[in-house]
């Protein structure tokens, strides 16, 4: 009985000694002024210090929610609209940009290049086919240059996806496809792709690093969906060149939007982080800590960037107004092909 | 005899009952408020965002819902993966709670650390850790295993094994052995004292630990995207991807009522199973009756002495060990490899924010802290909230109307482990802005995250606690009675002290599973304060060999401190110098 007095003492002395999470909040004060809350995805990243410089500079404190991947963001945003969760959202796609306008959770904007009069572009992608050359040298293949070719038979149980309904690359490539076989042809594309022994992973790091054979993981498969801009990170440890490569012929491109939440408690705050994070100094950190492009043409890009993670000069695309009114059919219609 | 003396007990007794009904009504009542608010309504709130449209009552989902081919089979995949993940869970972790409860051996607490670690991993490392093992041209390719439905078996039971040993183990250990050495001495044989006499005693703790594990395989969902991908989908799935992905709350409101329904179904008949077998047992202290190993027969012991059996427990265990530590080692190997070579570079990079992969919003030892603080304060509220329950409901009501009350409130704590994350924490955005009125929005709190994660492990601390409270002897107490103990120094000296023997095997029960919640948490979780599993799960999703390595190692980090945790609360529990009974 001792033992448990003591074991029960030792967790309240613990806790009341400011151990516990509720007994350290530092209570910042979440209303004022002075804090604009930034409602964000997952993968939003700076580099250490970028974000104290704007505090400094700006006398506001930020504070950072980030609710899930792109598709939860969005839809909490929708069904918090009447309450929001923030003064500022970043992260919003373009297959999820209309269905963000039409709900109205961002406010309009005076923004020029603003998607709808309301989200502005702030970084975009490329989301390719990638290749492992060390396989095809290996092999003496081949490497596939277009979306056709990956239903060739020489290329049958190579290729590896993420989930198009559980991922946003997938989702991003299964839209390559309907830009570029049309409303009549991506279903038949699919069928095709999984006749020839299409692979589909999980999530995109489950594809690149598990399954493909060129992601340092070891998998079986060289050839998998990932970015334009993966290539330069599998240049090896004293090399001069990546082991792999994007094709650029099989690329859908993704802007990521940032904009002022409607009912925000501090809009003003809201703008200037928005500034901010076209400025410069934030846009040619999104390159190391996002991997995305940034959207301002003054901004540097990384070395190893303009050598080997080059744009696609004519990627796919799809209307964003077409992808908020199908999404959700397409991706019934994909899960019935591929996963049955 | 004066007339004082007959009346002062008479107040006395007066007054003790009065302050009797006080205790047990707060006993009921704060863990039921604990529930309402932060389970009940939640829920509630967002079940109904579903089902009503524009002010009017729309039910028409269910005939929608059911008219769909898929959703049938997705109940039908649910209820399969699950009872087939129970069922070996039980199968295998019976045996494992003999080896590992009943007997002593050198690094036993090690050993019993480790089998907990798998219960903690957040699921999406896990399934990095069983794919890399099972992709084709991986250490185990050659099964053929990869994105079958009995990967997706090996998983959950991989995660549920530590549940059945530690709950079953929990009573077991300090069951009387007279009853079975009596049954061995009337010509018995091992086996069949073992049939006869010890199984319906563990009966309760087997079931309670299979709807454990039920309920926890039923609502599994990382493991089954990883493993299975939608192929393989469950209800809890379909939640997530009805409400995240197509945001379809008709949809998503009407598979949460059928995950509910699933789920009370479930706890019906293991509730069931429980009572019909509960009865007080011999409990002793658990040195009486644990044993140590011995693989050889000792000398001079006579064949037919059980020995074989406790060989194939032996075999059985060390195979299961074995297993569990594949995917383990598979991990730390996948953590030590740099590049080109081999290294700890992931781990030296877990103390800053990454160098080319972008910075958190902390580093990862800082989350670290952040996990403890959390599951710190989330246990504490388990304790007490999952105490009361387990008190409560330990009781036997003499008028059936009190039992199926009892019997209610039991099943009515599970609910948590069944009901799914998603609903929850979208639940809790939606409720929890202002919420009954005050001006408070709770969304945001830091106060929040350890409450949604004592909700899950609420139902673990009753599970553990109540199988050893249930068999204490009636006439322990009704002897402590009359020999003129209050009802709270009953309370004290007979329910409190035995109970306690489990408290240590619950804490570290509620502060495992805290530190690995990963449901309703990352949905809350402050980005300034986030927890180790929300961090590992942003580290793996994000491009860049350097943001996976990191993942993994700190994956290690959080294996190797939930061991070490679990271990210490067992020393914890560990009798101390004797006197304590």
């Amino acid at each position: 009985m001792a033992r448990i007095h003591s074991l029960l003492a030792v967790a309240g002395v613990l806790a009341l000694a400011g151990c516990s999470a509720i007994g350290t909040d530092d209570a910042a004060p979440s209303a004022s002024t002075g804090t604009v809350t930034l409602v964000t995805h997952d993968s939003f990243v700076l580099s250490d210090g970028i974000l104290d410089a704007f505090e400094e500079e700006s006398g506001l404190t930020v504070e950072l929610v980030q609710p899930g991947d792109g598709g939860a963001l969005v839809n909490q945003l929708v069904l918090t609209k009447d309450a929001p969760l923030g003064d500022l959202v970043f992260g919003i796609d373009n297959s999820f940009a209309s269905r963000a306008v039409d709900e109205g959770v961002v406010a309009p904007t005076e923004a020029p290049d603003a998607f709808e009069g309301a989200l502005v572009p702030v970084d975009y992608g490329d989301v390719c086919i990638n290749v492992d050359h060390a396989w095809f040298t290996a092999q003496g293949v081949a490497e596939p240059v277009t979306l056709e070719d990956l239903t060739e038979p020489e290329y049958k149980d190579l290729l590896v996806v993420p989930n198009a309904v559980t991922s946003s690359p997938g989702l991003s490539f299964l839209l390559a496809t309907v830009g570029a076989f049309g409303e009549d042809g991506w279903v038949d594309y699919w069928t095709a792709l999984k006749a020839n022994g299409l692979k589909v992973a999980d999530g995109w790091s489950d594809a690149y690093f598990t399954d493909f054979s060129g992601g340092g993981g070891g998998g079986p498969r060289p050839i998998v969906l990932s970015y334009a801009s993966s290539p330069p990170s599998t240049v090896p440890e004293g090399g001069t060149e990546p082991t792999t490569g994007a094709l650029l012929d099989t690329c859908f491109r993704q802007t990521e939007y940032a904009g002022v939440l409607e009912g925000a408690a501090n809009p003003d705050g809201a703008q200037q982080l928005l500034d901010f994070l076209l400025s410069d100094e934030v846009q040619d950190d999104i390159p190391v800590s996002m991997y995305m492009y940034p959207v301002s043409p003054t901004a540097t890009l990384p070395e190893e960037w303009t050598a080997f993670a080059p744009l696609a000069t004519d990627p796919f695309e799809v209307a964003p107004e077409d992808i908020s009114q199908n999404r959700e059919a397409w991706l019934a219609l994909w899960s019935e092909t591929v996963i049955g | 005899m004066s007339l004082s003396t007959l009346t002062r007990p008479d107040v006395a007794a007066a007054s003790g009952r009065g302050r009797v009904v006080v205790f047990w009504s707060a006993a009921v009542a704060l863990p039921l408020i604990f529930l309402g608010v932060f389970f009940a309504w939640p829920v509630a709130v967002m079940i109904a965002k579903g089902f009503v449209v524009d002010g009017q009552l729309d039910l028409s989902g269910f005939a929608d819902v059911f008219s769909r081919p898929r959703t049938w089979r997705i109940v039908g995949l649910t209820i399969a993966q699950a009872t087939l993940g129970t069922v070996l869970s039980v199968l295998l972790g019976v045996p494992g709670a003999y080896v590992l409860y009943r007997h002593t051996f050198r690094g036993r607490t090690l050993v019993r650390a480790f089998v907990t670690v798998p219960f903690v991993l957040p699921t999406v490392v896990v399934g990095v850790a069983f794919r890399s093992l099972l992709v084709s041209g991986g250490p185990l390719g050659f099964l053929h295993l990869d994105g079958t439905f009995a990967a997706i078996v090996a998983a959950l039971v991989f995660f549920n094994y530590a549940v059945v040993v530690r709950a079953v183990g929990g009573l077991w250990e300090r069951l009387d052995s007279r009853a079975e050495q009596a049954a061995r001495a009337l010509g018995a044989s091992p086996w069949t004292a073992f049939r006869t006499v010890t199984l319906p005693q563990l009966t309760p703790a087997i079931a309670s630990a299979a709807s454990l594990a039920f309920l926890f395989c039923a609502t599994a969902f990382g493991t089954v995207l990883v493993l299975g991908g939608l192929q393989f989908g469950t209800i809890e799935t379909e939640i997530w991807i009805q409400t995240t992905q197509f945001l379809d709350l008709r949809a998503a409101a009407v598979l949460s009522v059928v995950q509910l329904v699933v789920v009370a179904g479930t706890l019906i008949v293991a509730g069931r199973a429980r009572s019909r077998r509960e009865q007080a047992l011999g409990l002793t202290l658990p040195s009486a009756s644990v044993r140590p190993l011995r693989l050889r027969r000792p000398a001079g012991m006579p064949p037919g002495d059980g020995h074989a059996l406790t060989l194939v427990a032996t075999a059985v265990t060390a195979l299961v060990v074995l297993l569990l530590a594949l995917p383990l080692v598979n991990l730390v190997v996948r953590s030590l490899r740099t590049g080109d070579g081999w290294g700890l570079d992931h781990y030296t990079a877990l103390g800053g924010w990454g160098t080319t992969g972008g910075s958190l919003s902390v580093t990862v030892w800082q989350a670290t802290v952040n996990s403890l603080r959390v599951a710190l304060d989330a246990t504490m509220i388990a304790l007490v909230v999952g105490g009361l329950v387990a008190l409560v409901v330990s009781r036997r009501p003499r008028r059936a109307v009190g039992r199926r009350a009892v019997a209610g409130l039991d099943a009515l704590f599970m609910l948590p482990l069944g009901v799914s994350a998603v609903t929850v924490g979208f639940g809790f955005l939606l409720s929890m802005h202002h919420p009954f009125g005050l001006p408070v929005d709770l969304r945001t709190s830091p106060l929040l995250v350890p409450i949604a994660q004592a909700v899950v492990a609420v139902p673990l601390v009753v599970r553990v606690v109540l199988p050893v409270l249930r068999a204490i002897d009636p006439r322990l107490r009704e002897a402590a009675a009359t020999l003129g103990a209050t009802p709270g120094r009953v309370l004290r000296t007979v329910d409190l002290s035995i109970a306690g023997r489990s408290l240590g095997l619950a804490v570290g029960f509620a502060f495992a599973a805290s530190l690995g919640e990963f449901g309703a948490t990352s949905f809350l979780a402050r980005p300034d304060r986030p927890t180790l599993p929300v961090v590992i799960f942003r580290l793996i999703g994000r491009p860049g060999p350097e943001s996976y390595g990191m993942a993994l190692a700190a994956s290690v980090v959080l294996a190797v401190l939930t061991a070490g945790i679990v271990a210490a609360c067992e020393r914890l529990r560990a009798p101390g110098a004797g006197g304590e009974w």
